[in-house]
């Protein structure tokens, strides 16, 4: 325990799995539209709630969600952080980063991403910059994947 | 509840993992003063066994478990691991197929990396966790805060008054693992880890497990002289998505707290629970469940914590072991709370015995804001 002076014997392991998860018809659909810079959600014909990312059934009613939009790129700020420290996969050079959490107009979820396109080092620029109730707009990527990567940051208004 | 038994919380490499949970387990049994051959079923629960590097633990547990020739069931809800176990063991034994159950939740964080392998709890497409655990619940205080109006400054001065109550609470606990003092400067002024959350704010990465015994009513009463009941239960899950669903105005929580008060007849929280063990890894987040498990009312928690009401010696004492805060073994910190709970309405909380406690209230939350759990013990049938 802490303080004893004798290394514990340990063994060392390593582990490295490789997956191929299934997307189904409706998040391909959804990526499909990062490719185009759209961002695609789609409706509840029970409840009428707008998802973003798009959902192939509701979670509250457990009806498909056939009706598909494209949605706003400028959202409200619902939540966000400022993340100050290294953790896997992300080292000294990739922090700060400011997650923050977003309602796209016309939608009724909030969805994460990240701030950026101003100087995030600077926390007072941030604390000014960034608030809960702040307008965001989506900035994309030049080269895109089909992924959440497409989307490079949200830029405050 | 007959029987509670925790290891020494902290870095336990002088254990291989198997010797740590036996470690619990044999404090357990002693404690409820019983025999392996008593136990009828055992319970098991952990975060993701691939945090150890060891796809089902449970498996590699059978021995420490006391499992050989029984029944057993593994439950796993991520951080409310430790209460879906113990709620396992209360069906189990509320149903009549068994007597008397061993329930048992254990962590060594230090083996693998807990933040590796907690990114990998969502999907890899569709959800990323920026900033890890710390980042998800920093986010619910920021929207909790944003939601409710709340000053930052009077938010920052209960969070730090939270941290140096637990911190107290830490430093008398016999099992706890951070045992460091801090003054409410120290944890306005410590480094930011995760924005408004600093590192006084936040809950260690621990090894350690907890063991309880749980008995039906004939059994408690030939075997026990003084158990801890089990008053109300409940727990709520969440959609996936986070986002879908407010975390400022905590739905799952508020309807576990609510389910578990029905149970035990329970209509004014603050005034009717002696103690309180809330799963507080992060001590903003202990703002947001104070007021949704009903012990203030919504937007005023910080009023409550800055006037001392959850203090020692308030009207509700939250986390007198220092809570998670101090003490975070993922898969057994759920359940530590409750053996906390059950061991102050019993008089065996020793230095941090809340004194005449005879309703005691515990919680754990798990994923990300996705459940909520609630088990009450009292002292009285």
């Amino acid at each position: 325990m802490e303080g004893e002076k004798r290394k514990p014997r340990t063994i060392q392991a390593v582990l490295r799995i490789p997956f191929e998860m299934a997307m189904g018809p409706t998040w391909a659909r959804f990526f499909d539209g990062l490719k185009e810079e759209k961002i695609l959600g789609t409706r509840c014909k029970e409840c009428k709630r707008v998802l973003v990312p798009a959902r192939p059934f509701c979670a509250r009613c457990f009806e498909p969600m056939e009706e598909w939009l494209e949605v706003a790129q400028e959202g409200t700020i619902i939540s966000w952080s400022y993340v100050n420290y290294t953790y896997f996969g992300v080292t000294e050079e990739m922090i700060p980063i400011v997650p923050a959490q977003i309602r796209l107009d016309g939608t009724d979820n909030a969805w994460g991403g990240r701030i950026g396109g101003f100087d995030i080092k600077d926390l007072e620029l941030v604390n000014r910059k960034v608030k809960v109730g702040g307008r965001v707009r989506a900035v994309w990527r030049k080269e895109k994947t089909g992924s959440l990567d497409d989307l490079q940051y949200w830029e405050p208004i | 509840m007959i029987g509670t038994g925790q290891t020494k919380h902290g870095r336990r490499d002088d254990l291989s993992y198997p010797e740590m949970v036996r470690e619990a387990v044999k404090a357990a049994l002693e404690d409820a003063g019983i025999t392996p051959d008593d136990i009828d079923a055992v319970v098991f629960g952990s975060m993701p066994s691939m945090m150890e590097g060891v796809a089902l633990n449970h498996l590699y547990f059978a021995e420490a478990l006391r499992a050989v020739g029984k029944p057993i069931l593994r439950s796993e809800t991520c951080g409310s691991t430790g209460q879906s176990i113990a709620h396992t063991g209360i069906y189990w034994v509320a149903s009549g197929m068994a007597d008397i159950v061993l329930v048992v939740g254990s962590e060594k964080q230090h083996e693998g990396d807990a933040q590796a392998t907690m990114m990998t709890i969502p999907e890899p497409f569709l959800v990323r966790i920026v900033g890890g655990a710390p980042a998800v619940f920093s986010m619910q205080a920021r929207e909790y805060m944003g939601h409710f109006k709340i000053d930052e400054q009077k938010a920052r001065e209960a969070a730090a008054i939270i941290s140096v109550d637990c911190h107290n609470g830490g430093f008398l606990n016999p099992y706890a693992h951070i045992k460091v003092q801090v003054t409410k400067e120290d944890v306005m002024r410590a480094r930011i880890i995760t924005y408004p959350v600093r590192l006084w704010d936040v809950c260690p990465s621990s090894d350690g497990a907890c063991a309880v015994v749980l008995a039906s009513e004939r059994k408690a009463k030939r075997l026990c002289k003084r158990p801890a009941w089990i008053k109300g239960m409940g727990f709520r899950g969440e959609e996936y998505f986070s986002g879908d669903s407010s975390k400022a105005v905590w739905r799952s929580a508020i309807e576990a707290a609510k389910e578990a008060y029905g149970q035990a007849g329970i209509t004014e929280p603050r005034r009717e629970i002696d103690v309180a063990e809330v799963y507080n890894p992060f001590t903003y987040q202990e703002l947001v469940l104070l007021e949704c498990l009903g012990f203030c009312p919504h937007g005023e928690a910080p009023d409550y914590v800055i006037k001392g009401v959850f203090s020692p010696g308030g009207e509700l004492p939250c986390n007198p072991s220092g809570g998670v805060l101090c003490t975070n073994p993922i898969g057994a910190a759920g359940l530590i709370r409750l053996a906390e709970a059950a061991m102050q309405v019993t008089g065996k909380a020793g230095p941090h015995q809340v004194e005449g406690a005879k309703v005691a209230f515990s919680h754990a939350m798990g994923g990300a804001e996705q459940f909520n759990a609630v088990t009450i013990v009292g002292s009285e049938l």
